[in-house]
C-alpha cells in the first residue's frame, strides 16, 4: 500500500489523546444482565485500570449497534444511566458493526478538539434479547425494494464475499480455515473468551455447513457484552501513568450502500479509512511500521481479507502469511493476538474490548498472557460494518 | 503573500481556531411527502447545500454526519443507505443517533480536531412514513419499568411534565396557548412551514384537551423534511465565501433516561447552553442572544426552553411572553420560524429545522419573517420523548 506523505497542518489537533485504561466483560449469553449492567461493569474495571475516579469524567461517548437488538428505540437513551452518561455531555455514534473501533475515534476527536480533557468511551452489545437469534434483528439491513424480498441473511452474503476472495487469488478452504484455528487457540488466554478451543484445520472444514463455503467453526457467535476505554488529554495522562499509549491515527470511510455494485475481493473502504489513519500517524510502510494488528474478523476469511485493506499483506498474499506463523502470536506481525472475534465473541460494537483495547493492552504491556513475542511500538485495530460497506481503523503508539 | 499565509499558520496553531457554517439547504417542509422518498429528500437538500457553499462534495468534503436513529427510519442499521445521495461513497461518513445539533457539534469536534477541514451535517425526517408514531415512542421507554404502564398514548407523559411545569413556575393554561397562537401566526410568514394559521388564544383554548391540562392544538403535528450544512474550519471559510457564519459554541446533555429521577425542568438544556455559552464566551445570555429558536414540539416545551436557556428568568417568561417580548417584533424574538407548532415535529431534523432558521436569519435571508440588527442567535432541540436529553447551538455573524 502506497501512502502519501502529509504536509503541513493538516490533522493539526488541539491536544494529543492519550488512552489510560480499558476494561471489558465476559462475553457470553448472559440473560441475567442488562446493556446497562454490562456498561457498568465494563466502565467499572477501565476506572480502576486507570486509577481515575467517576467524578472525573467529563464526557462520555456510546457506541451500540442496532436498536432490533434489544427491541428498543432510542437505545442510546435508554443505556444512558449505566453507562455514566447521565447528567453529562453523551453521545451515540453509530457506525454498524464498524461502531467497536468507531466509538473510540468519536473519543479521540472529544478529546482533540480540546472539548474534553477526559472522555470516556462505552461500547454495549446485548444480542440474546433477539429471539429466535440475532440473525432475525438483521433482516431489517436491507434496501426494502431491491433486497429484502429476496429475504436475504448476512450468511449468505459472506458466502458470496468469501467465494470471491477465494476465487480471484485462488485460495484454498484450508488456508483459510488456519485463522480460525490461530484465533480460537489465542483466545484460550483471554479470561473474557467465549468460545476458545484447540482445533484443527479438519474441524474447520467438517464443521456444520452454514452457506457454503462458510461453516460453522469458520464464524464468530453472538455474544452480550461490554467495554471501555479511558482517553485522555496529554496533563492528565502525565498525572495518571509513566506509559500511556497514544492515539496516532484514525480513519473511517462508507462505501455505497449498492453492495451487489463492488468487486467483493477487496474492502477498498478498509484500505481508504486506512490510509487516512496511516496518513496522520505518518506511516508510509504499514507491513514495516506496525508491530501488532487487531483487523476485525468475525469471519475467518475477514481477517485475511482486512489485513489486505490494511496494507499489512499484499492482495493474495494474507494466506501465505498465516500458512508461514507470520501472523501467530510470536511471530513477525502479530494478528488478533487477543483471540479476536473468533475467539472471544461477537458482541458487535462492544468488540471494542479485543480491537482497540486490545491494542492498548498491548502497547501498554499489559496483555499478561497474550503479550506478544515481539517488543511493540505501533499498532493498528479495525473494525468493518453494514452492508460490508465501513472500514473504521485506529492506529496507537507507545511513543508520542 | 506569503506573510498573509504566515498569519494564517499563526492564527490555526496558536489562536482559537473558528468554526463556520458555509452552506446551507433544505428541503420541505411539508405535512407529508408522497412524492419523494426519504432519499431523494436527501439529495435535494444535499445538492442545496453544495451549490450554496460551492462546494463538490466528491472532492473537498472531509467528513459526513448523518443525524438518525434507526427506528424512525424503519431500519435496523441505517447508515448503511446513507452515502450514495449526499456524495460521500467512500469517505468518512458516520452516523450519530441524536439531533441535527448533536450533528454540528460533532462536525465542530472533528474541525476542531483537525480531521475534516470541510465537514457536512444532515438529519432528515420522514415522518409520514411512519404510521404508529405513538408505538414508536413507547419502544423507546424502558421496558420494564415505563412501557407497560396503561396503553395510553405516551403524550400523556408530556402532559405530566406539563402540569408539573404550571404548578411548579406558576404558569396558567392561557399563557401556555399563547404561545402557539404566537408561533402559528409567525409561521404564516415563512413559506416552508405547514401549520402556519391565524388563530386566535380563544382557538387554542377551545381545542379539545386531548391529554388533559394539554389541548390537541399545543401538540405539534409531524412533518417531513431534511436539513444540510457545510461547516468549515476559519482558514477555508474565508477561502469560500465572503459571509462565514460562525458556530460559536455548541452544548449537549444528557440528565437520565429513567422517569423517577428526571428534572422536568428543562435542565438538559441548561446544562448544554452553559456549555455553548461557555465556549461563545457569553456570560449574560438574556442581553447578550438577539434571537432565538427553540425546541417546542410541546407548547409548554417553548417556555420551559426558554428559561433554561436563561433567556428570561423563572416566573416572569410567561409574562413577557403575554406582554410580547418574544414576538417577531419583541425584545428578544422567539421560533420566528413558526417552531416546531408552525413547521411541525422533525424529528431527529428540529434542531436541523432551529439551526437553519438562525443562520438565515443572520445572513439576512429569511424573507418576509427576516429580523433586523441581529448578530447572535441560539437553536435549542430536545430529543424528544421520552428523553432529558439536549442540544443547543449559538451561532453568530
Amino acid at each position: 500500500m502506497e501512502v502519501e506523505k502529509i504536509k503541513g497542518l493538516k490533522f493539526h489537533k488541539k491536544q494529543d489523546v492519550a488512552i489510560v485504561g480499558a476494561g471489558m466483560t465476559t462475553w457470553k449469553r448472559r440473560l441475567n444482565e442488562t446493556g446497562k449492567e454490562l456498561s457498568y461493569l465494563a466502565i467499572k474495571q477501565a476506572l480502576e485500570e486507570a486509577g481515575i475516579s467517576f467524578d472525573e469524567i467529563e464526557m462520555v461517548v456510546m457506541g451500540s449497534a442496532p436498536d432490533t437488538f434489544d427491541g428498543l428505540h432510542m437505545k442510546g437513551e435508554y443505556l444512558l444511566d449505566g453507562s455514566g452518561g447521565s447528567d453529562r455531555p453523551y453521545m451515540r455514534v453509530f457506525v454498524g458493526g464498524g461502531t467497536g473501533v468507531f466509538a473510540p475515534i468519536a473519543g479521540y476527536w472529544h478529546v482533540a478538539s480540546g472539548l474534553a480533557d477526559v472522555c470516556l468511551v462505552v461500547c454495549e452489545e446485548k444480542m440474546s434479547s433477539s429471539h429466535p437469534h440475532p440473525q432475525s434483528a438483521f433482516k431489517y439491513i436491507w434496501d426494502p425494494i431491491l433486497e429484502r424480498p429476496l429475504n436475504p441473511n448476512l450468511i449468505w452474503i459472506f458466502a458470496l464475499e468469501m467465494r470471491r476472495y477465494m476465487h480471484v487469488h485462488n485460495i484454498k478452504h484450508e488456508d483459510i480455515a488456519l485463522v480460525s484455528v490461530k484465533n480460537k487457540a489465542n483466545a484460550l488466554d483471554h479470561p473474557c473468551a467465549q468460545v476458545a478451543e484447540k482445533i484443527t484445520v479438519e474441524d474447520v472444514l467438517n464443521s456444520e455447513p452454514m452457506a457454503l463455503p462458510v461453516r460453522r467453526l469458520d464464524v464468530s457467535p453472538p455474544s452480550d457484552g461490554a467495554a471501555a476505554l479511558i482517553m485522555v488529554a496529554p496533563h492528565i495522562a502525565r498525572r495518571l501513568t509513566d506509559n500511556p499509549v497514544w492515539v496516532t491515527g484514525v480513519g473511517w470511510a462508507l462505501d455505497t450502500t449498492m453492495w451487489m455494485n463492488r468487486d467483493l475481493y477487496f474492502p477498498r473502504y478498509v484500505a481508504e479509512a486506512a490510509k487516512m489513519a496511516y496518513r496522520m500517524a505518518h506511516i508510509t510502510d504499514p507491513r514495516k511500521e506496525i508491530d501488532v494488528a487487531e483487523p476485525y474478523d468475525p469471519f475467518d476469511y475477514k481477517e485475511l481479507h482486512h489485513m489486505e485493506g490494511l496494507g499489512l499483506a499484499k492482495k493474495g498474499e494474507a494466506p501465505i502469511l498465516t500458512r508461514e506463523g507470520v501472523t501467530a502470536r510470536d511471530g513477525d506481525l502479530p494478528v488478533c493476538p487477543s483471540g479476536g472475534l473468533l475467539g472471544v465473541g461477537n458482541p458487535i460494537a462492544a468488540t471494542m474490548g479485543v480491537k482497540a483495547c486490545e491494542i492498548y493492552w498491548q502497547l501498554a504491556y499489559r496483555a499478561g498472557k497474550r503479550q506478544v513475542a515481539k517488543e511493540v511500538t505501533t499498532g493498528v485495530c479495525q473494525a468493518w460494518g453494514d452492508l460490508m460497506q465501513v472500514g473504521t481503523v485506529m492506529v496507537m503508539s507507545n511513543k508520542r | 503573500m506569503k506573510s498573509l499565509k504566515y498569519l494564517l499558520l499563526i492564527a490555526k496553531v496558536g489562536g482559537e481556531m473558528r468554526v463556520a457554517v458555509v452552506g446551507v439547504g433544505y428541503s420541505g417542509f411539508n405535512a407529508n411527502t408522497p412524492d419523494l422518498s426519504w432519499k431523494e429528500i436527501m439529495y435535494e437538500a444535499a445538492s442545496r447545500a453544495y451549490v450554496d457553499a460551492g462546494i463538490n462534495p466528491r472532492k473537498d468534503v472531509d467528513s459526513f454526519v448523518t443525524c438518525a436513529e434507526d427506528i424512525y427510519e424503519g431500519f435496523a442499521i441505517f447508515d448503511e443507505f446513507v452515502p450514495d445521495q449526499l456524495g460521500a461513497v467512500v469517505k468518512p461518513t458516520c452516523t450519530i443517533s441524536a439531533d441535527f445539533l448533536y450533528g454540528v457539534a460533532t462536525a465542530y469536534m472533528q474541525i476542531k480536531s483537525g480531521l475534516a477541514d470541510i465537514a457536512v451535517v444532515e438529519a432528515h425526517s420522514k415522518a409520514s412514513d411512519i404510521q404508529t408514531f405513538g408505538e414508536v415512542i413507547k419502544f423507546a421507554m424502558d421496558p420494564i419499568w415505563l412501557r407497560r404502564i396503561g396503553t395510553a398514548h405516551p403524550y400523556y407523559i408530556a402532559a405530566l411534565e406539563m402540569s408539573y411545569y404550571m404548578q411548579k413556575c406558576c404558569v396558567t393554561e392561557e399563557q401556555i396557548a399563547q404561545v402557539v397562537v404566537k408561533n402559528k401566526n409567525n409561521a404564516m410568514l415563512n413559506p416552508s412551514a405547514p401549520y402556519g394559521e391565524k388563530i386566535k388564544l380563544e382557538d387554542v383554548m377551545s381545542s379539545p384537551k386531548l391529554f388533559d391540562p394539554m389541548k390537541k392544538l399545543e401538540i405539534a403535528q409531524r412533518s417531513d423534511g431534511c436539513v444540510v450544512f457545510v461547516l468549515a474550519s476559519e482558514e477555508i471559510a474565508r477561502e469560500i465565501t465572503d459571509s462565514p457564519i460562525w458556530v460559536k459554541g455548541v452544548g449537549w446533555w444528557s440528565e437520565t433516561s429513567n422517569y423517577d429521577t428526571m428534572s422536568f425542568m428543562g435542565m438538559y438544556a441548561h446544562k448544554a447552553a452553559k456549555m455553548a455559552y461557555k465556549l461563545a464566551g457569553i456570560t449574560n445570555p438574556a442581553r447578550e442572544v438577539h434571537f432565538a429558536e427553540v425546541d417546542d414540539r410541546f407548547a409548554f416545551k417553548e417556555l420551559q426552553h426558554i428559561e433554561a436557556l436563561q433567556l428570561a428568568k423563572r416566573f416572569e417568561t410567561a409574562t413577557l411572553l403575554e406582554e410580547g417580548y418574544f414576538d417577531r417584533n419583541g425584545a428578544l424574538p422567539v421560533n420566528v420560524s413558526g417552531g416546531n407548532l408552525g413547521i411541525g415535529n422533525l424529528l431527529e431534523c428540529t434542531g436541523g429545522q432551529k439551526a437553519l432558521e438562525v443562520v438565515l436569519q443572520l445572513r439576512g435571508e429569511a424573507g418576509k419573517r427576516q429580523l433586523k440588527d441581529v448578530e447572535i442567535g441560539v437553536a435549542q432541540a430536545w430529543r424528544y420523548l421520552p428523553t432529558a436529553s439536549g442540544a443547543v447551538a449559538v451561532v453568530g455573524i
